[in-house]
Protein backbone atom coordinates (compact mmCIF):
# COMPACT_ATOMS: atom_id res chain seq x y z
CA UNK A 1 0.00 0.00 0.00
CA UNK A 2 1.27 3.44 -0.66
CA UNK A 3 0.81 6.10 2.27
CA UNK A 4 -1.02 9.01 0.92
CA UNK A 5 1.27 11.73 3.08
CA UNK A 6 0.32 15.23 3.52
CA UNK A 7 2.40 17.54 1.57
CA UNK A 8 3.21 21.26 3.47
CA UNK A 9 3.77 24.14 0.85
CA UNK A 10 4.15 27.06 2.16
CA UNK A 11 5.69 30.34 0.36
CA UNK A 12 7.85 33.19 2.51
CA UNK A 13 7.85 35.84 -0.53
CA UNK A 14 9.01 38.16 1.83
CA UNK A 15 12.22 36.33 1.97
CA UNK A 16 12.58 35.03 -1.49
CA UNK A 17 11.60 31.71 -0.20
CA UNK A 18 9.52 28.24 -0.29
CA UNK A 19 9.05 25.72 1.92
CA UNK A 20 8.36 21.95 1.07
CA UNK A 21 7.39 19.34 3.45
CA UNK A 22 6.38 15.83 2.45
CA UNK A 23 6.34 11.89 5.01
CA UNK A 24 7.98 9.01 3.63
CA UNK A 25 6.90 5.61 4.29
CA UNK A 26 10.71 4.29 4.49
CA UNK A 27 13.70 4.78 6.21
CA UNK A 28 16.11 7.47 5.61
CA UNK A 29 18.73 5.63 4.43
CA UNK A 30 16.09 4.03 1.36
CA UNK A 31 14.79 7.51 0.74
CA UNK A 32 18.03 9.50 0.65
CA UNK A 33 19.08 6.78 -1.81
CA UNK A 34 16.27 7.75 -3.92
CA UNK A 35 17.11 11.02 -3.91
CA UNK A 36 20.83 10.77 -4.24
CA UNK A 37 21.39 7.99 -7.03
CA UNK A 38 20.53 8.93 -10.74
CA UNK A 39 18.65 5.10 -11.55
CA UNK A 40 16.37 6.15 -8.81
CA UNK A 41 15.53 9.82 -9.57
CA UNK A 42 15.10 8.70 -13.30
CA UNK A 43 12.10 7.11 -11.74
CA UNK A 44 10.59 9.87 -10.06
CA UNK A 45 11.73 12.99 -10.35
CA UNK A 46 9.75 14.42 -13.30
CA UNK A 47 5.44 14.12 -12.87
CA UNK A 48 4.29 11.58 -15.93
CA UNK A 49 3.95 11.74 -18.17
CA UNK A 50 7.21 13.52 -18.23
CA UNK A 51 10.68 11.58 -17.90
CA UNK A 52 13.84 12.39 -16.55
CA UNK A 53 16.74 10.95 -18.02
CA UNK A 54 20.48 11.42 -16.20
CA UNK A 55 23.24 12.37 -18.53
CA UNK A 56 25.95 12.41 -15.97
CA UNK A 57 25.45 12.48 -12.31
CA UNK A 58 28.65 13.07 -9.98
CA UNK A 59 27.20 12.85 -6.16
CA UNK A 60 29.71 14.75 -4.25
CA UNK A 61 30.77 18.38 -3.00
CA UNK A 62 31.43 19.96 -6.23
CA UNK A 63 29.78 17.61 -8.78
CA UNK A 64 27.08 17.54 -10.57
CA UNK A 65 23.81 16.02 -11.68
CA UNK A 66 23.37 16.69 -15.82
CA UNK A 67 19.94 15.48 -16.74
CA UNK A 68 16.92 16.35 -18.75
CA UNK A 69 12.89 16.54 -18.59
CA UNK A 70 11.27 14.85 -21.80
CA UNK A 71 8.19 15.29 -22.36
CA UNK A 72 5.26 13.26 -24.07
CA UNK A 73 5.83 15.03 -27.48
CA UNK A 74 9.88 14.18 -27.33
CA UNK A 75 10.26 18.33 -26.08
CA UNK A 76 13.67 18.26 -23.74
CA UNK A 77 14.63 20.72 -21.63
CA UNK A 78 18.48 20.44 -19.45
CA UNK A 79 18.84 21.08 -16.11
CA UNK A 80 21.89 21.00 -14.32
CA UNK A 81 22.33 21.13 -9.92
CA UNK A 82 25.54 21.74 -8.53
CA UNK A 83 25.88 20.10 -5.29
CA UNK A 84 28.03 22.01 -2.61
CA UNK A 85 27.39 20.52 0.73
CA UNK A 86 26.61 16.70 1.29
CA UNK A 87 25.97 15.15 4.86
CA UNK A 88 25.25 11.70 4.13
CA UNK A 89 21.67 10.83 5.43
CA UNK A 90 20.88 13.97 6.68
CA UNK A 91 21.09 17.06 4.20
CA UNK A 92 22.79 18.44 0.84
CA UNK A 93 22.49 21.72 -1.31
CA UNK A 94 22.54 22.86 -4.30
CA UNK A 95 22.21 25.05 -7.34
CA UNK A 96 19.77 24.53 -9.98
CA UNK A 97 20.01 26.14 -13.62
CA UNK A 98 18.64 25.57 -16.88
CA UNK A 99 21.22 24.95 -19.24
CA UNK A 100 21.83 23.02 -22.72
CA UNK A 101 23.01 19.36 -23.20
CA UNK A 102 26.34 20.30 -22.83
CA UNK A 103 25.58 21.90 -19.17
CA UNK A 104 26.27 25.22 -20.06
CA UNK A 105 23.95 27.32 -17.96
CA UNK A 106 21.74 30.16 -19.88
CA UNK A 107 23.04 33.41 -18.89
CA UNK A 108 19.54 34.59 -18.50
CA UNK A 109 18.10 32.03 -16.55
CA UNK A 110 17.52 32.27 -13.06
CA UNK A 111 19.34 30.02 -10.31
CA UNK A 112 17.81 28.79 -7.41
CA UNK A 113 19.56 27.39 -4.03
CA UNK A 114 18.00 24.27 -2.90
CA UNK A 115 18.49 22.53 1.19
CA UNK A 116 17.17 19.03 1.20
CA UNK A 117 16.89 17.79 4.55
CA UNK A 118 16.12 14.28 5.47
CA UNK A 119 14.77 13.54 9.22
CA UNK A 120 14.12 9.80 10.70
CA UNK A 121 10.23 10.05 12.19
CA UNK A 122 8.80 6.94 14.18
CA UNK A 123 7.25 6.04 10.51
CA UNK A 124 9.78 6.71 8.42
CA UNK A 125 11.74 9.75 7.01
CA UNK A 126 10.82 13.36 6.50
CA UNK A 127 12.06 15.55 3.60
CA UNK A 128 12.23 19.26 4.26
CA UNK A 129 12.95 21.09 1.02
CA UNK A 130 13.71 24.90 1.15
CA UNK A 131 14.17 26.72 -2.27
CA UNK A 132 15.14 29.51 -2.29
CA UNK A 133 15.98 32.57 -5.11
CA UNK A 134 19.51 33.61 -5.38
CA UNK A 135 19.07 37.03 -5.81
CA UNK A 136 16.87 39.94 -6.75
CA UNK A 137 17.60 39.34 -10.26
CA UNK A 138 16.35 35.99 -10.22
CA UNK A 139 13.97 35.85 -8.19
CA UNK A 140 12.23 39.24 -10.62
CA UNK A 141 13.65 36.47 -13.41
CA UNK A 142 11.41 33.56 -11.83
CA UNK A 143 8.49 35.64 -11.33
CA UNK A 144 8.15 36.91 -14.99
CA UNK A 145 8.71 33.35 -16.38
CA UNK A 146 6.84 31.72 -13.74
CA UNK A 147 8.58 28.55 -12.49
CA UNK A 148 9.05 27.52 -15.64
CA UNK A 149 9.16 23.77 -15.08
CA UNK A 150 6.71 23.00 -12.74
CA UNK A 151 3.79 24.85 -15.08
CA UNK A 152 5.51 22.71 -18.13
CA UNK A 153 4.97 19.95 -16.05
CA UNK A 154 1.75 20.44 -14.05
CA UNK A 155 0.41 21.11 -17.66
CA UNK A 156 1.28 18.05 -18.85
CA UNK A 157 -0.14 16.17 -16.25
CA UNK A 158 -3.36 17.90 -16.80
CA UNK A 159 -2.95 17.02 -20.71
CA UNK A 160 -3.11 13.20 -19.16
CA UNK A 161 -6.13 13.51 -16.80
CA UNK A 162 -8.19 15.17 -19.88
CA UNK A 163 -7.57 12.10 -22.03
CA UNK A 164 -8.82 10.28 -19.48
CA UNK B 1 0.66 51.57 -17.51
CA UNK B 2 -1.08 48.09 -16.96
CA UNK B 3 0.97 47.03 -13.76
CA UNK B 4 0.79 43.22 -12.09
CA UNK B 5 1.36 42.54 -8.55
CA UNK B 6 4.59 40.06 -9.55
CA UNK B 7 6.21 43.39 -10.47
CA UNK B 8 5.34 44.61 -7.44
CA UNK B 9 6.65 42.36 -5.14
CA UNK B 10 9.80 41.84 -7.43
CA UNK B 11 11.51 44.94 -5.70
CA UNK B 12 12.78 44.67 -1.89
CA UNK B 13 11.75 47.66 -0.80
CA UNK B 14 7.74 47.21 -1.84
CA UNK B 15 7.96 43.88 -0.19
CA UNK B 16 8.99 45.64 3.04
CA UNK B 17 6.37 48.20 2.99
CA UNK B 18 3.67 45.61 2.33
CA UNK B 19 5.01 43.69 5.22
CA UNK B 20 5.10 46.98 7.12
CA UNK B 21 1.40 48.14 6.07
CA UNK B 22 0.22 44.40 6.33
CA UNK B 23 0.52 44.76 10.25
CA UNK B 24 -1.10 48.39 10.04
CA UNK B 25 -2.31 51.12 7.86
CA UNK B 26 0.38 54.02 7.89
CA UNK B 27 0.96 57.44 7.00
CA UNK B 28 3.38 58.21 4.40
CA UNK B 29 5.88 59.86 7.01
CA UNK B 30 5.55 57.02 9.06
CA UNK B 31 6.18 54.67 6.23
CA UNK B 32 9.68 56.59 5.35
CA UNK B 33 10.78 56.62 8.55
CA UNK B 34 11.39 53.03 7.85
CA UNK B 35 13.79 53.33 5.59
CA UNK B 36 17.16 54.62 4.64
CA UNK B 37 15.93 56.49 1.34
CA UNK B 38 13.75 59.71 0.43
CA UNK B 39 10.04 60.40 1.00
CA UNK B 40 9.99 60.61 -2.77
CA UNK B 41 12.06 57.28 -2.97
CA UNK B 42 9.33 55.82 -1.42
CA UNK B 43 6.50 57.25 -2.62
CA UNK B 44 7.19 55.97 -6.22
CA UNK B 45 7.36 52.61 -4.60
CA UNK B 46 3.80 52.94 -3.49
CA UNK B 47 2.78 54.72 -7.02
CA UNK B 48 3.61 51.54 -8.21
CA UNK B 49 1.89 49.22 -5.19
CA UNK B 50 -1.17 51.36 -5.59
CA UNK B 51 -1.31 50.95 -9.34
CA UNK B 52 -1.71 47.29 -9.24
CA UNK B 53 -4.12 47.24 -6.06
CA UNK B 54 -2.13 45.79 -3.49
CA UNK B 55 -2.51 49.47 -1.97
CA UNK B 56 -5.45 51.52 -1.22
CA UNK B 57 -5.46 55.14 0.20
CA UNK B 58 -7.42 56.19 2.63
CA UNK B 59 -8.06 59.74 3.84
CA UNK B 60 -8.47 60.16 7.80
CA UNK B 61 -8.99 64.20 8.69
CA UNK B 62 -5.36 65.44 7.58
CA UNK B 63 -3.37 62.59 7.05
CA UNK B 64 -3.46 59.92 4.34
CA UNK B 65 -3.23 56.38 5.34
CA UNK B 66 -1.94 53.39 3.29
CA UNK B 67 -3.60 49.94 3.35
CA UNK B 68 -2.79 46.40 2.13
CA UNK B 69 -5.33 45.14 0.06
CA UNK B 70 -4.72 40.92 0.71
CA UNK B 71 -7.43 40.07 -2.27
CA UNK B 72 -4.99 40.97 -4.40
CA UNK B 73 -2.25 38.56 -3.28
CA UNK B 74 -4.15 36.18 -3.92
CA UNK B 75 -3.14 36.27 -7.52
CA UNK B 76 0.46 35.34 -6.58
CA UNK B 77 -0.97 32.14 -4.12
CA UNK B 78 -2.79 31.05 -7.17
CA UNK B 79 -0.30 31.44 -9.73
CA UNK B 80 2.09 29.24 -7.45
CA UNK B 81 -0.53 26.49 -7.17
CA UNK B 82 0.47 24.44 -10.35
CA UNK B 83 4.16 24.19 -8.47
CA UNK B 84 2.71 22.66 -5.50
CA UNK B 85 0.78 20.14 -7.86
CA UNK B 86 4.02 19.61 -9.08
CA UNK B 87 5.28 18.29 -5.74
CA UNK B 88 2.10 16.48 -4.89
CA UNK B 89 2.71 14.31 -8.60
CA UNK B 90 6.74 14.03 -7.73
CA UNK B 91 6.41 12.70 -4.44
CA UNK B 92 3.41 10.42 -4.82
CA UNK B 93 5.82 8.65 -7.53
CA UNK B 94 8.40 8.87 -4.50
CA UNK B 95 5.97 6.39 -3.10
CA UNK B 96 5.61 3.98 -5.14
CA UNK B 97 9.19 4.00 -6.08
CA UNK B 98 10.38 3.58 -1.75
CA UNK B 99 7.54 0.97 -2.03
CA UNK B 100 9.03 -0.83 -4.61
CA UNK B 101 12.40 -1.01 -3.26
CA UNK B 102 11.46 -2.40 0.27
CA UNK B 103 9.51 -5.22 -1.73
CA UNK B 104 12.81 -6.28 -3.39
Amino acid sequence: MIANKELVFSKDLANKKVHVVREFDAPVEQVWKAWTESEILDQWWAPRPWKTETKSMDFREGGRWLYSMVGPEGERHYCLADYQKIVPNKSYTYIDAFCDENGNKGEDFPNMHWLVEFKATGQGTTVAIEISFSSEDSFQKIIEMGFEQGFTMALGNLDEVLAK
Amino acid sequence: MKRDVFQAIADPTRRAILSLIALQPMTPNALTEHFDTSRQAVSKHIKVLTECQLVKQEQSGREIYYHFNPKKMKVIADWLEPFRQLWETRFNQLDAVLNNLKNK
